[in-house]
C-alpha cells in the first residue's frame, strides 16, 4: 500500500515538473542516458610465441591466419551476428544462421559471447592439427547443445535440422519435411549400441573409429592452411 | 564470395568436419593447390605512384582486371611490375575495393572519369556502398541532365522531311520556331485578352437615361458585344479545329485538359444559338455564359507559371486535402461550442450550429467581417481561442506547398522519379546476378566436376589439367565445400528452375513430347541437373561461366521441351558482371568452337520462369549466335 503511494507521489511529481517545463517553455532536457558504450572492445591478442606454443601452427601460419581474421573483423572480436554473417557468405542458397549459432558455442570456449583470436586459432587447430581422436572429440562436443555429455535425439535433431537449412530450398530431390528426422534415425542405429535413446562419447568415438568412410573424411581437411 | 570473408574460407572448411560423423556417404576428394606459392606483395605502378598488396587480395575478385589474368598485359619484365597509365587517385578507390570489398565514391571526382576507370579495371559500379550510393546517383543524374539539356537545344531543330500536318503541330507546341506561328500565338493571346476583357465590361453599368434604370453595357449595346463574341468564338474555334487537325494523335489530344478547357469555352456560345428565344431555358442559358470565363484558362499555353501552378497543386494534392480536413474539424468543434456557448444571449445572431460555421471560418482565416459576434463571456473566450487556432491550422501546410512550388520551378521532378525506379531496379538486378553468379558457378563446375572425373577415367590428364586450372584455388575450395554438404545431406544443390521443375512434376500429367526432335534426345530425359549425359562438348575454356536458364528435356513437362543452355563464351564471368542490362551481349567468335550436342531452340526469355538469374539480353543475341549441331 505504501509503494502504491509512493509511486503516485513519483508521479505526480513527474507531472508537475512537466507542467512546469511545458509553461516556461523550457525544451525537454537531454536526459544523459549511459549510453552503452559501443563496446569499443578490442582485444589484443597474445603474443606470437604463446599462440605458438598453444597451438600446432607455425609462425607463417599464424601470421596468415590473424591477418585474415582481423581483416574480417577489426576489432579483434567476433559477435555471434558477425559470425553468423561471415558464415552464411559461404552458403548462398540457404540459411546458415541456425548452424553457425552451434559453431560459434563450439568455439567460444570460455562462454564470453564472443570469439576471439585465440579462441578461434585454438579451434581451428584441433581442427586442422589434431589426432582423430582430438577432431572427433570436437565434434562430440559440437553436437552436445548442453553440455551434458550425452546425445540425445532432439539435440541430434537440431543440428540436423541446421545443417539441412544451409542446403536451402532448391535441391534435387526435393527435401521433405522429416527427411532430417530419418537421419537422424540412421545415425542413432548407427551410433547408439546399447540402444539407450542417448550417445555418449565414448560410443561415439568407438563407433566413428570403427567406420572407414569417417575416419577418411576426417583427414580430408589438413591441409587447409 | 566477399572479400575479406575469402580468408575465412579455411575456417569454413575446417568446420566441415563437423558434419563428417553425420554422413553416411564417402566424401569427395579436396583440391590440392598445385604449385603452392607463399603469398607475396606485389607491385602496381599507378602512373608512377607504387601500391603494394598482397596477390590474394587482387584474387578476391577474379571478374575484374586486376583479378584476372589480364593484368599480366600490363607486366613490366625489367622492373618486375604491373604498370597502369592511368589516374592514381581514382586507383586508390579502386583498390581499397579489394582490400576491404567496398567500393567508395570520393566525391571530389568527376563522375565521368570516375566511371572511366570503373569500366577500365572491370568493376560495375552498381556495387558501391550505401553510404556513396547517393551521392553517385545524384551526380550521375545531374550529369545526364546536362546531357539532355543540350540535346533540347537541337530538338527544335526543323526535321527535313516533314509533313505539312507535322510542321503546324510543330509551331502550335513551340510558338518561336517560326515567324508564322509567333503570329499566331500571340493573335490568339490577344483575342483571349479581348474576349475576358468583353465579358466584364458587359456587366459594368453604363449610362442610365433619366427616367429608366440603370442598364449594363452588355444589354445597351447588344450588337456589338455580339458581334465581338462571335469574332472571339469563330477564332477560338479555327484555332481548336487547326489543333485537333495537327495533332498526331487525335484521341489524345481529346483528352488532354487544354482542350478540354478549350471546348468548354466555346461550347455556350454554340448552345446559346441554338437555344434562343426560349424562355424557360434562358435562365440555364444564363449559367452558361459563366463557363465563358474558362477562356481565361487559355492563358496557361501562354505562361509557364500558370503551368507550374496547376502542377503545384495537384503535386500537393496531400497537404491540401490535409488543411481541408483540419479545417473542417476545427470548423466543427468551434461552430459547436461557439453555440451552445452562445445559446442563453437574447438575440444572438448563432441561431444554428450551421450558422456558427460561418463565423469560424471568418474568425479562423483571420478575416473578422464583423456581422456575428459573440456576447457572452464565455462566447468571447472561445471565440478568442478560435482565431488563435485558426492562424496555426492554416498556417501549417503552407510552407509545404510553397517549397513544392519552387522546387517544380526548378527541377523536372517526375522525369527523375521514373528515372529513378528504373535505375533501382537495374542496380539490385545487376547485384543480384553477380551473386547468383556465384552459385551458378558452382552448379556449372559441378557439371564439369563430374566431367573431369568421367575424364580421369579415360585419362586425359591435361585436359583435367587445363579445365581446373582456370577456375580459382579459392573458387575449387569453396565448391569442394558445398559438395560435401551435399554428400553430407545426400541432396544435391539445383538451380530455381530445377526445383521448379522437379516441383510442378508431382503436380503436372505426363504429356506427350510435341516436338519431333524430342526423339533423338531420349538419352537426356529424366533427371535434373543430369549427371548422366554423355555431353561431347570440348572443354571450355572458362569454366566458371554461370549458367543461365537452365531446363531440361522432361517428357512429363510441358513448358519447355529442349534443352537449352545460354552458354555464354570467353570471359563471360567479366562480362556477365559488368554487362548493363541494355547492352548487347558481348559475344565473340568462340562460340563458334562449341559443339555441344544440343539443339537450342531461342525461347525468349520471358517464358523461362527464371527470370532475373540471367542478364535478358542474353537470349535474343544468342539466338543467332549459338548454333547447335544436333544429335
Amino acid at each position: 500500500m505504501s509503494s502504491c503511494r509512493k509511486r503516485c507521489k513519483r508521479e505526480m511529481f513527474k507531472f508537475a515538473q512537466y507542467l512546469y517545463r511545458l509553461v516556461t517553455g523550457t525544451l525537454h532536457a537531454d536526459s544523459v542516458e549511459d549510453e552503452l558504450e559501443l563496446s569499443a572492445v578490442r582485444h589484443r591478442p597474445e603474443g606470437l610465441e604463446q599462440l605458438e606454443a598453444l597451438t600446432r601452427f607455425n609462425r607463417k601460419e599464424l601470421q596468415i591466419l590473424y591477418r585474415g581474421f582481423k581483416n574480417e573483423c577489426p576489432s579483434g572480436v567476433v559477435n555471434e551476428d558477425t559470425f553468423k554473417d561471415i558464415y552464411s557468405q559461404f552458403f548462398p542458397q540457404g540459411d546458415a544462421s541456425t548452424y553457425a549459432h552451434f559453431l560459434f558455442n563450439a568455439f567460444d570456449t570460455d562462454k564470453d559471447g564472443s570469439v576471439s583470436f585465440e579462441d578461434f586459432v585454438m579451434g581451428l587447430s584441433i581442427l586442422l592439427r589434431g589426432s582423430v581422436q582430438e577432431k572427433l572429440n570436437w565434434a562430440f562436443n559440437l553436437y552436445d547443445i548442453n553440455k551434458d555429455g550425452y546425445i540425445t535425439k532432439e539435440e541430434m535433431l537440431d543440428i540436423m535440422k541446421a545443417i539441412y537449412d544451409m542446403m536451402g530450398k532448391c535441391t534435387y530431390p526435393l527435401l521433405k519435411d522429416d527427411t532430417p528426422r530419418q537421419h537422424v534415425e540412421i545415425f542413432f542405429q548407427k551410433m547408439d549400441k546399447n540402444k539407450d535413446g542417448v550417445v555418449t562419447i565414448d560410443e561415439f568415438i568407438d563407433c566413428c573409429q570403427n567406420d572407414e568412410n569417417i575416419m577418411r573424411s576426417m583427414q580430408l581437411f589438413d591441409n587447409v592452411i | 564470395m566477399a572479400s575479406g570473408v575469402a580468408a575465412w574460407l579455411p575456417f569454413a572448411r575446417a568446420a566441415a568436419i563437423g558434419w563428417m560423423p553425420v554422413a553416411n556417404m564417402p566424401m569427395p576428394i579436396a583440391p590440392t593447390e598445385k604449385n603452392k606459392r607463399a603469398d607475396e606483395l606485389i607491385v602496381l605502378n599507378v602512373s608512377g605512384r607504387r601500391f603494394e598488396t598482397w596477390r590474394n587480395t587482387l584474387d578476391r575478385y577474379p571478374d575484374t582486371l586486376l583479378g584476372s589474368s589480364e593484368k599480366e598485359f600490363f607486366y613490366n619484365e625489367e622492373t618486375k611490375e604491373y604498370f597502369f597509365d592511368r589516374d592514381a587517385d581514382v586507383f586508390r578507390a579502386v583498390l581499397n575495393f579489394y582490400r576491404t570489398g567496398k567500393l567508395h565514391y570520393p566525391r571530389s571526382e568527376c563522375i565521368t572519369s570516375y566511371d572511366e576507370e570503373l569500366s577500365f579495371f572491370g568493376i560495375i559500379p552498381e556495387i558501391i556502398g550505401d553510404c556513396c550510393y547517393e551521392e553517385y546517383k545524384d551526380r550521375r543524374r545531374e550529369n545526364q541532365e546536362r546531357l539532355m539539356d543540350d540535346d533540347e537545344d537541337k530538338k527544335d531543330a526543323k526535321l527535313p522531311n516533314m509533313t505539312f500536318r507535322e510542321t503546324m503541330w510543330r509551331a502550335f507546341e513551340n510558338p518561336h520556331t517560326s515567324t508564322m506561328a509567333l503570329v499566331f500565338y500571340y493573335v490568339t493571346g490577344f483575342f483571349i485578352a479581348i474576349s475576358v476583357l468583353t465579358n466584364v465590361v458587359e456587366t459594368v453599368p453604363c449610362g442610365a437615361t433619366p427616367n429608366t434604370k440603370e442598364v449594363t453595357c452588355g444589354d445597351r449595346y447588344t450588337v456589338a458585344f455580339f458581334c465581338m463574341d462571335t469574332a472571339c468564338v469563330l477564332i477560338f474555334t479555327v484555332e481548336y479545329l487547326m489543333r485537333l487537325f495537327a495533332a498526331p494523335s487525335r484521341y489524345r489530344f481529346m483528352r488532354s485538359v487544354m482542350s478540354i478547357i478549350d471546348v468548354v469555352a466555346i461550347l455556350p456560345y454554340y448552345i446559346g444559338l441554338v437555344m434562343t428565344d426560349n424562355e424557360d431555358v434562358s435562365g440555364a442559358f444564363v449559367t452558361l455564359r459563366v463557363f465563358r470565363v474558362f477562356r481565361i484558362f487559355k492563358f496557361s499555353r501562354h505562361s509557364q507559371g500558370l503551368r507550374i501552378l496547376g502542377y503545384t497543386l495537384k503535386s500537393c494534392a496531400s497537404e491540401l486535402g490535409f488543411l481541408l480536413f483540419s479545417l473542417t474539424m476545427a470548423i466543427i468543434i468551434f461552430a459547436t461550442v461557439m453555440f451552445y456557448a452562445e445559446k442563453g444571449s437574447t438575440s444572438s445572431k448563432f441561431t444554428s450550429i450551421p450558422a456558427s460555421f460561418w463565423y469560424t471560418i471568418v474568425t479562423m482565416t483571420t478575416l473578422g467581417y464583423g456581422d456575428m459576434v459573440p456576447k457572452t463571456i464565455a462566447g468571447k473566450i472561445f471565440g478568442s481561442i478560435c482565431s488563435l487556432s485558426g492562424v496555426l491550422v492554416i498556417a501549417l501546410p503552407v510552407p509545404v506547398i510553397v517549397s513544392n512550388f519552387s522546387r517544380i520551378y526548378h527541377q523536372n521532378q517526375r522525369a527523375d522519379k521514373r528515372r529513378a525506379q528504373k535505375m533501382q531496379k537495374a542496380r539490385l538486378a545487376r547485384i543480384r546476378i553477380s551473386k547468383t553468379g556465384s552459385s551458378n558457378a558452382f552448379l556449372h563446375s559441378k557439371r564439369n566436376g563430374l566431367f573431369s572425373e568421367a575424364l580421369e577415367l579415360t585419362s586425359s590428364i591435361e585436359e583435367e589439367q587445363q579445365l581446373s586450372k582456370n577456375q580459382s584455388l579459392l573458387e575449387s575450395q569453396h565448391h569442394h565445400l558445398l559438395h560435401c554438404l551435399e554428400k553430407t545431406t545426400n541432396h544435391e544443390f539445383a538451380d530455381e528452375l530445377c526445383y521448379e521443375q522437379s516441383y510442378l512434376e508431382g503436380a503436372l500429367q505426363s504429356y506427350p513430347s510435341q516436338s519431333p526432335s524430342l526423339s533423338s534426345q531420349e538419352g537426356m530425359t529424366g533427371t535434373c541437373c543430369t549427371r548422366h549425359t554423355k555431353r561431347n562438348h570440348a572443354p571450355l575454356p572458362n569454366s566458371s561461366i554461370p549458367t543461365c536458364a537452365l531446363s531440361h528435356t522432361h517428357p512429363h513437362h510441358n513448358l519447355q521441351e529442349l534443352s537449352t543452355i545460354h552458354i555464354q563464351p570467353l570471359n563471360t564471368s567479366r562480362s556477365s558482371l559488368n554487362m548493363r542490362v541494355d547492352e548487347p551481349a558481348r559475344l565473340n567468335c568462340q562460340s563458334g568452337t562449341i559443339t555441344t550436342a544440343i539443339i537450342s531452340i531461342p525461347t525468349p526469355p520471358a517464358t523461362t520462369p527464371e527470370s532475373d538469374a540471367h542478364p535478358p539480353p542474353s537470349g535474343p543475341a544468342l539466338q543467332n549466335v549459338v548454333k547447335v549441331s544436333a544429335l
